[in-house]
């Protein structure tokens, strides 16, 4: 035992004490989502020696549209193994939600434990067309505006406010890419040079290829744990001293898409400023959405920024949030890192965020 | 299963009800119908179009719709060199966030462009409207938008 950190959120000091994902690749065609599941619930229970029967919840993200069926988070479960019945809830959101939920549960006192997954397969539909369906149903949906779209009405804002370029969304592509090339999981990982990059033909002017994320079949699993059983679990955990969650209207055309305001909110609600941060995982699946949260989260330059390539090397749907929390957690196990900034983003244009701080002692 | 052989079944995925759109974004629409832009007013007078019962940044209950534009000024704009097949021009357009005059919010619609170099932020553009008869009240009675100096 080391003690615990001071908590910003909560007064019950929960850590994140196992992580695991699935290989991220662009089609999974040979396994559904339970199949993809089960290796990365197995890994997440016995890297550290337990079993679901050591876990009082189990919390899941995930999207029926994705799927293309009702009720898929129900067959989800069959990964785990729910006999005899377990307590279970699911969120229709990345997993980082899943494991607020968790994480409120825990805070409760009841239990000591959780389970969190997530997954999501963007390879059987068109992610575009489906993505336009969580938008306003009489104002935009009609008009089919995929989010590579809605980003770049984003990107172009920002650089009519003078604050970027073109050449500052190569150069963190370009960064992510190269950081990617030492993650095992990453998708899309290369050593090429801004430079380069611009030459490539515009997606949707004013952002090239490189400057979107790629399309990822993927899942992950987190196991939370709850004081002193977090130190039977894990050496060094990663605990959670910040966490909060903010949404801003759907009417896109109400925002100033240059700034992210919840994502501000959530920062100073999950006390990110509070001590120095090592690292940021940021989940930006738009290169210039990283520079968006950069600000909002008033980072300083040496904070080391999505070490793991962030979403522009994977980008699961429903897990890419998750997977930044787990990469810091790894980050803080390992001693990489003491204090590590973890995002989450749903909806068009950094809707809505999460942000999670993770401290280790 | 033999090698190679995949087996597929249709999947219909429907949403089989009738929803009232309520009498807010129902003014909108049909307003589009009748060839013309409202609003409606939220907190501190602010005009928010395209309307919402509630004001997008303090959730206060909005009142009272107001004419705005029909022209107004391009916010932010993205091309799209290769439409997608249920986008809604076939040949490469810009997405708009327009300004109504009158207005303090923005409303996403398309306009043809060739290329970026055609649609800039600032621009004055004006909605396209289909043809009367052909109007239903829906988001796409604007057909289009086109700059405000073009011959209709």
């Amino acid at each position: 035992m080391s003690g615990f950190p001071e908590l910003t959120s909560g007064h019950r000091p929960v850590g994140v004490v196992s992580f695991a994902q699935y290989d991220n690749v662009r089609r999974e065609d040979a396994h559904n989502e339970v199949e993809m599941l089960m290796p990365v619930v197995a890994e997440v229970f016995g890297s550290i020696g337990i079993t679901k029967d050591d876990v009082g919840f189990i919390c899941s993200g995930s999207t029926d549209y994705l799927v293309g069926g009702p009720f898929s988070f129900v067959t989800a479960l069959d990964a785990v193994g729910v006999w005899p019945p377990r307590a279970e809830s699911h969120v229709e959101m990345d997993g980082a939600w899943a494991l607020y939920e968790a994480w409120v549960l825990l805070q409760e006192g009841e239990i000591d434990a959780a389970l969190v997954y997530c997954f999501g397969r963007s390879s059987p539909g068109d992610l575009s067309e489906i993505m336009a369906l969580q938008l306003d149903p009489y104002y935009m949906a009609p008009l089919w505006p995929d989010p590579t779209s809605l980003a770049a009405l984003q990107a172009q804002a920002l650089i009519d406010s003078g604050r970027a370029s073109e050449s500052d969304f190569a150069a963190i592509a370009s960064r992510a890419r190269r950081s990617a090339l030492a993650n095992p999981k990453a998708q899309l990982a290369y050593d090429r040079s801004p430079e380069e990059l611009l030459g490539e033909d515009y997606e949707v002017a004013p952002l090239r290829r490189h400057a979107l994320p790629p399309l990822t079949d993927g899942c992950a699993a987190v196991v939370l744990a709850a004081g002193d059983r977090a130190y039977e679990l894990c050496e060094r955990p990663a605990f959670i001293t910040g966490i909060d969650h903010r949404i801003e209207t759907h009417a896109i055309g109400a925002r100033d898409l240059t700034r992210s305001p919840s994502t501000q909110l959530a920062g100073e609600k999950a006390g990110v400023a509070t001590k120095k941060v090592d690292q940021a995982e940021l989940h930006a699946p738009y290169a210039h959405q990283e520079m968006i949260l950069v600000d909002a989260l008033n980072l300083s330059d040496d904070v080391a920024l999505s070490p793991s390539g962030g979403a522009l090397a994977a980008n699961p749907m429903m897990s890419a949030g998750l997977i930044r929390i787990g990469e810091s957690a790894r980050a803080i196990w390992s001693g990489q890192a003491d204090r590590a900034v973890a995002h989450a983003t749903s909806g068009p244009c950094l809707q809505q965020n999460l942000v999670c701080v993770l401290e280790g002692v | 299963m033999a090698e190679g052989t995949n087996y597929s079944a249709d999947h219909v995925l429907e949403y089989p009800y009738v929803r009232s759109v309520g009498p807010v974004v129902g003014a909108f629409l049909t307003g589009l119908r009748d060839g013309k832009i409202v609003g409606i007013r939220g907190t501190g007078g602010k005009v928010v179009v395209p309307p919402t019962e509630y004001d997008p940044d303090t959730g206060e209950e909005t009142s009272g719709m107001v004419d705005v534009g029909p022209e107004g000024t391009v916010t932010s704009w993205s091309w799209v060199p290769h439409p997608r097949p249920k986008h809604p021009l076939t040949t490469p357009f810009a997405w708009v966030l327009v300004r109504f005059d009158g207005a303090d919010t923005s409303f996403l619609h398309v306009m043809p462009a060739s290329g970026p170099d055609e649609v800039h932020t600032g621009m004055r553009v004006r909605p396209e409207f289909a043809p009367e008869a052909d109007r239903v009240g829906h988001v796409n009675d604007i057909r289009h938008f086109v700059p405000v100096d073009a011959a209709s």
